[in-house]
């Protein structure tokens, strides 16, 4: 069992990393890109394949304590069964 | 006056402010290891700067949790000073302990050069001998020293004076607008120019540029002999408010 965390800069925040990206991009005449935006991405494996509201809550608490700053970051996460030990038969992925 | 420099893994302008406090102020300091939570009775805790755990995930979002910034949560709770130099300010940030972010730089470059700053405010702890519209000369050097904070939060803090130093042209001018280019005196792209805010209890203080590197006069010296130690200021501010402190605690106490 995994957890894919995304983590991106807040709407409205300044993304210069984004803004370059972009401009590189529009330089090598991909010009229907419009907006770059730069972010996170985290796996986190878990020891078993628990994927009940008790995991999702304390995901949820990881990202808003350490791994996501509230002030200038969003985050979002999916529980997967990546067929890891552990991990049980396929359910639906969160 | 007892000051506490604190020394994370990854800190490098630790020493730096200690020889500052200690050679050049001529006071008391100790050198405060993260994974102690005993502050010695400081009066004073400084963050410095530095990469404290590398600067892994975002800068200062490691350091909050060790040991030794429980304490420090603990000293400012109880109304003791806390200052937060560039790596500094980010703990302090990353901690709550200061209100918005410290982001990459608008240019994503790492800035190292010295900048004119305007002292905005000066009934606190930390400027208090300063003049309000004073322009100091002090460096600064990072990566991500883009100060953010929603616009709430700014107005806040400029309604209750909380922002003591902002980026300024050479003679203490701004751009009146704010989506103007300003990147001939702010090295960042910071929020409104902000350089160093306090927080709302008016104990705690955080800054980008670097007092310490502008505070010795053996190096300064160097520069024509002409230049002022403008980053002695602060530390001269903190010291002089705790001494009024404590003599109006024991006037009260002999009465």
């Amino acid at each position: 069992m995994i957890a894919r965390v995304v983590i991106m800069p807040k709407r409205g925040v300044l993304d210069p990393q984004g803004k370059a990206i972009c401009s590189s991009l529009h330089a090598m005449g991909y010009d229907e890109v419009d907006d770059v935006r730069m972010g996170k991405f985290l796996e986190l494996r878990f020891v078993d394949g628990a994927a009940g509201e008790e995991r999702v809550a304390r995901v949820k608490s990881m990202c808003e304590r350490l791994l996501a700053n509230g002030v200038i970051e969003d985050f979002r996460f999916e529980l997967v069964d990546d067929g890891s030990p552990g991990d049980g038969p396929r359910g639906p992925a969160r | 006056m007892k000051w506490g420099v604190v020394t994370f893994p990854g800190s490098n302008d630790d020493r730096d402010t200690a020889h500052v406090l200690r050679s050049v102020l001529g006071h008391e300091t100790v050198a405060l290891w993260h994974k102690s939570a005993d502050l010695q009775g400081v009066d004073c805790v400084v963050l410095p700067g530095g990469f404290s755990y590398g600067d892994y995930l975002r800068c200062g979002a490691i350091a909050r949790f060790s040991p030794i910034m429980g304490a420090v949560a603990r000293h400012a709770a109880g109304g003791g000073l806390v200052l937060g130099i560039c790596n500094g300010f980010q703990v302090l940030c990353e901690a709550g302990l200061l209100p918005g972010a410290l982001v990459r730089n608008r240019d994503l470059r790492f800035v190292c050069r010295d900048v004119t700053l305007r002292v905005e405010s000066i009934s606190n702890p930390f400027t208090n001998l300063a003049f309000a519209g004073d322009v100091w000369r002090i460096p600064v050097k990072h990566g991500e020293g883009c100060y953010v904070a929603d616009p709430a939060t700014l107005d806040e803090m400029e309604r209750e004076a909380r922002i003591l130093v902002r980026y300024c042209r050479p003679d203490g001018s701004r751009a009146r607008d704010e989506s103007a280019d300003r990147s001939d005196y702010n090295p960042n792209g910071s929020a409104r120019d902000v350089a160093g805010v306090m927080n709302a209890g008016r104990n705690v203080f955080g800054l980008m540029p670097h007092p310490e590197h502008a505070a010795d006069p053996a190096i300064l010296g160097a520069e024509g002999g002409r230049r002022r130690a403008d980053g002695m200021r602060i530390f001269q501010s903190i010291a002089h408010w705790v001494d009024q402190r404590r003599e109006q605690a024991s006037a009260g106490s002999m009465r």
